[in-house]
């Protein structure tokens, strides 16, 4: 089988490409959101303790 | 072994421990998933002959079924997690069961797509009131149910019960309304659309089918501890052990 | 103070959440009156065709049931819950889903019972025929208190909310599913002159299934919202 003809899945490469790159888009779109979402959390709760210890030293 | 069980149990309940061992898994379970996908997809797109009726269409089957599967399955967890969150008000459980949600949903969403993107060229049109499609569009709204009722009780302990209770009553809903609609369907539409029931499915076809369905329980996996570390460093963030995360 | 017995308990709210509907009569009219104008909209948005209207008869009186008895179900606690009666209720010696159920018998009898009597005059206008009259009112009796058990439990569950409505509508419709498409069927099909038991038995069960349940369920979500 050629690659061109993988790619025309039979004349109905609308759809099977259209179905699997859907899936692909929801995947990694379920998969960024709460990874960024983690890493912000982590960001933010750093600069946090960050803030406080400048806090702590100059009352010190 | 009970006793071990248990023990088991109330660690893997405790944040901090869950948090740890879900981030030790999570490489290894990815690694995992992206074998499974490829090999899946080599499979189903590569390897199976065309369908002799279908031809390559029925290639959509591979993330079909398997997206169509796991949106059962989710609704599923999300239940027992309810009885686990009424009955031992498990935070741990609480955080499952909503992070579980939108995954859900999303693989709701993509077997009504993939669905519809199926029927066209088999029906002729994006959309017929087949008994499939019209259940997978009622768990649709059920899932969104789930998920606005969290988002619209501020206090966020009440509102994972109050979505435990939902999907409690979602779970002992959903056969009935399964065979309401297979039966509705039967009346209405008569075996014009019965193209998709049970082929008496090929090995080549089949193995694929299990794998795909296999790595999309995986990515569930994978989603589902990403989202729950994510939401509970959010709503630990001011314990000890987060802190302690922090600093070191 | 005497001691209630559960029987007692029972009949004195429903005969208290009677007479309070009654004191309140445009809060009794409303669902009626929405259903009444839902149903008149159907004419005149599909057509006055006899044959199409005949047709979609049931269809369209049990989506517009469905409709009323949602926009009606925020009434069978909302008032309660304001004014602190609920949580006297919760607080009580009787086991709270007996109460629920009394409550919510109280609220099908104000907002099914009208839809009931006033279904055949609609099917009648709708051209609907006449050997399905009787099945129209069995599904309705039958089919009704399932939806205001149902939505008991997706009330329970929004009380405390500010914009409870849509998510309710969200919540309670898919649940409507299994009612909505039997109690149709069983009018279309004695519509047609064909023995409609099988719905209407579909219906029985789930009228018991819901009345075993819900209760519970409402009960468990109420002690929750109010927590």
């Amino acid at each position: 089988m050629s690659l061109s003809e993988f790619f025309n899945m039979g004349g109905y490469a609308v759809f099977v490409w259209s179905s699997y790159g859907l899936t692909l888009v929801v995947l990694v779109i379920n998969w960024l959101l709460p990874y960024q979402q983690h890493k912000k959390t982590l960001r933010k709760l750093k600069r946090q303790l960050r803030q406080d210890k400048q806090i702590d030293d100059t009352s010190t | 072994m009970f006793k071990w069980f248990t023990k088991w149990f109330h660690r893997l309940g405790s944040p901090p421990h869950f948090y740890r061992i879900a981030g030790l898994w999570l490489p290894w379970l990815s690694g995992l998933f992206g074998i499974l996908v490829i090999a899946g997809l080599y499979g189903g797109l590569v390897l199976a002959p065309p369908d002799y009726q279908q031809g390559e269409s029925y290639r959509i089957i591979f993330v079909h079924v398997p997206a169509a599967w796991m949106s059962l399955f989710i609704y599923m967890v999300m239940a027992f997690c309810g009885v686990v969150v009424l009955v031992w008000r498990m935070k741990l459980a609480e955080i499952v069961l909503i992070s579980a949600a939108p995954v859900g949903a999303s693989f709701t969403f993509l077997a009504l797509v993939t669905g519809s993107l199926w029927g066209k060229p088999m029906w002729g049109t994006y959309w017929v009131w087949d008994a499939r499609l019209t259940s997978e569009l009622i768990l649709l709204f059920l899932y969104l149910g789930v998920i606005g009722l969290y988002g619209a009780i501020d206090d966020k302990r009440v509102a994972a019960r109050a979505v435990a209770t939902l999907a409690i009553v979602g779970v002992v809903n959903i056969p009935i309304i399964h065979y309401s609609v297979e039966w509705w369907n039967s009346l209405h539409q008569g075996p014009t659309v019965t193209k998709f029931d049970k082929p008496s499915i090929h090995w080549s076809m089949l193995i694929p089918l299990l794998l795909m369905a296999l790595a999309f329980k995986l990515y569930f996996i994978i989603s589902l501890f990403q989202r729950v570390r994510a939401e509970l460093l959010h709503r630990e963030r001011n314990s000890r052990w987060v802190e302690e995360l922090i600093r070191s | 103070m005497k001691r209630l017995s559960l029987n007692q308990a029972f009949w004195y709210l429903l005969r208290r959440d009677l007479l309070l509907a009654f004191r309140n009569r445009s809060e009794l009219a409303n669902p009626l009156l929405f259903f009444i104008m839902v149903i008149t909209l159907f004419p005149l948005a599909v057509g006055a065709e006899p044959n199409l209207l005949a047709r979609i008869a049931p269809g369209i009186i049990w989506v517009a049931a469905l409709l009323a008895s949602m926009l009606s179900l925020d009434g069978i606690f909302r008032s309660d819950f304001e004014d602190g009666t609920l949580e006297q209720m919760l607080l009580s010696a009787h086991p709270v889903p007996v109460l629920v159920l009394a409550k919510v018998t109280a609220h099908w009898l104000v907002t099914g019972l009208p839809l009931l009597i006033i279904s055949p005059l609609l099917a009648m206008m709708l051209g609907l025929d006449e050997s399905a009259y009787g099945i129209l009112l069995l599904t309705i009796l039958l089919g009704t208190p399932v939806l205001s058990l149902i939505g008991s439990i997706g009330v329970a569950l929004t009380i405390g909310l500010r914009k409870g409505g849509i998510i309710l509508s969200l919540l309670v419709l898919p649940l409507y599913v299994p009612v909505l498409i039997f109690s149709a069927s069983a009018i279309d099909v004695a519509a047609v002159g064909l023995s409609a038991t099988a719905q209407i038995k579909m219906l029985l069960a789930f009228l018991f299934l819901a009345l075993s349940l819900s209760p519970w369920a409402t009960a468990a979500a109420l002690r929750m919202s109010m927590s």
